[in-house]
């Protein structure tokens, strides 16, 4: 650091191995396994991965777990069934933000596979755009395996499954486009949303869709609660798996997420009164 | 074994993903890059599959007579980007960049510029004074309104400090009861994927 007059001028040295841009430090990180600084988040980890572990064993002794009845979910029967008796298609996005690596997806594959299910016993068609040609692909293989376990392996259509484009508006473009003109009854949008969900929420809704939809922003979930019927706030999301297919050690992984938020409500109010109390200590930090 | 190999392959990948984080070392650093280079590979390779898929069901569409315009344009961009770029480039001036100018980005400009309009009618109905939750809402609605420009500052010095007061506390709170929610679903999501009890990836479960 240089002081020139009254500014400071700060030279940074970084070191790369000419791939990685930011591989900065990496001769003195050479001999090193772990990095001290991640300790805390390691504690952790390994902590709620004992609570899941834990969770999922109690599960098995057979004491039967209860989850709250979820709107957004309970409704997803009567989303079919209104689609299948106005004879009118649904239309499931999993919006423009995830890819299939996400949570958010995965959470989204799961609530399309009971849809598509109940969309084959119904018969009824399922239209299902996205951004991303991978989770086009494992969309196809979730919805197929939903057809056969109905019973109708023929009411498969893969070409109602396809990729539209990866660029954020053309996709929000095309699907208010397939919105506005095959008028389906009902409207999933479910998954990783940005700025287009007020697009297609406001779309589907302009058309009488009944909507039900869920994400894990805080940003887009207030415009779903003001545009949809249903919305799957936070955790629900992720809860949809356990929800829908009554698997205990789905079910108890959500009650392991319980125990957690019960810890962390403690840890704040034990570290607020520890804040309260003494302002100025230090002997926690790492 | 068909079932079981993908549940390995999905344990191993998850493990070294989430054992890597915690490593500074070269090798931990190099199988991280690695498998992002695989990814973006495998990335790649879908999306011919799904240009594919798309100028398939497009063509079906065609032949079937159902919103032959749309799919026409939808197709004939689809085609002529690429052999723009392949004849004449992509650099400035090259046709290729003309069109994403001149054609592409208004396009998305004006869908983009379509969500004040969906703003505004989802407020008008968000904002509808039924009951008393709904009432409180909308009186915050417009303090944070109004108090977020400067005329807010002409009314009273309270309106700013009112409005950030909003914002940094009962909204923020909610915000983060929101995303510690989001934030442990996320993990036991992953787990549940990478201990092989979450399946519905997988065909056959």
């Amino acid at each position: 650091m240089k002081n020139v007059g009254s500014r400071f001028i700060i030279f940074a040295l970084i070191l790369t191995n000419a791939r990685d841009a930011f591989a900065d430090d990496i001769a003195g990180q050479a001999s090193i396994w772990f990095d001290r600084a991640t300790l805390p988040t390691l504690i952790l980890s390994v902590i709620c991965i004992a609570i899941v572990v834990y969770a999922i064993r109690a599960s098995k002794s057979g004491r039967g777990i209860t989850i709250r009845e979820i709107p957004g979910l309970a409704a997803v029967e009567e989303a079919v069934g209104r689609a299948t008796e106005m004879g009118s298609p649904m239309l499931f996005t999993p919006g423009w933000g995830g890819d299939i690596q996400r949570p958010t997806t995965i959470a989204s594959m799961n609530i399309l596979s009971t849809v598509a299910e109940k969309a084959a016993e119904y018969d009824c068609r399922l239209i299902y755009p996205t951004h991303d040609p991978v989770i086009m692909a494992v969309a196809q293989e979730v919805v197929k395996e939903s057809c056969y376990k109905a019973g109708y392996p023929d009411r498969y259509r893969p070409d109602d499954i396809f990729y539209i484009s990866s660029s954020q508006f053309g996709y929000a473009a095309a699907v208010d486009g397939y919105i506005s003109r095959t008028k389906p009854a009902s409207v999933f949008l479910l998954g990783t949303f940005e700025a287009e969900s007020l697009i297609l929420a406001e779309t589907a809704n302009s058309i009488g869709a009944m909507q039900i939809a869920g994400t894990d922003s805080t940003i887009q979930l207030a415009f779903f609660i003001v545009a949809c019927d249903y919305t799957l706030i936070g955790e629900e999301l992720f809860a949809a798996s356990g929800y829908l297919s009554r698997n205990p050690a789905i079910l108890s992984s959500v009650r392991a997420q319980d125990i957690i938020k019960i810890l962390i409500v403690l840890f704040v109010i034990i570290a607020m009164a520890w804040a309260t109390i003494d302002p100025l200590s230090t002997w926690w930090k790492f | 074994m068909k079932q079981r190999l993908p549940v390995i392959i999905c344990f191993l990948a998850g493990a070294i993903m989430f054992l890597q984080y915690f490593s500074p070392h070269p090798v931990a650093r190099s199988v991280y890059s690695a498998i992002l280079d695989y990814w973006q590979i495998i990335f790649a390779f879908t999306l011919l599959v799904g240009v594919a898929a798309y100028v398939k069901s497009n063509l079906k569409q065609i032949s079937r007579g159902q919103d032959i315009p749309y799919r026409l344009v939808a197709i004939a961009g689809i085609i002529l980007m690429p052999i723009l770029a392949i004849i004449g480039g992509i650099k400035i001036d090259s046709p290729f960049l003309w069109v994403f100018e001149n054609v592409i980005a208004p396009m998305q400009a004006t869908v983009f510029s379509l969500l004040a309009f969906f703003v505004a009618s989802a407020s008008f109905r968000g904002f509808r004074a039924r009951n008393l939750q709904a009432s409180i809402l909308l009186g915050t609605a417009l303090i944070v309104l109004v108090g977020r420009v400067p005329i807010a500052d002409m009314i009273s010095e309270y309106f700013p400090k009112l409005t950030f007061w909003i914002q940094n506390y009962p909204s923020m709170s909610a915000r983060r009861a929101i995303l510690i929610g989001i934030g442990l679903g996320s993990m036991t999501t992953a787990f549940r994927v990478i201990l092989g009890i979450e399946r519905t990836y997988l065909k056959g479960e």
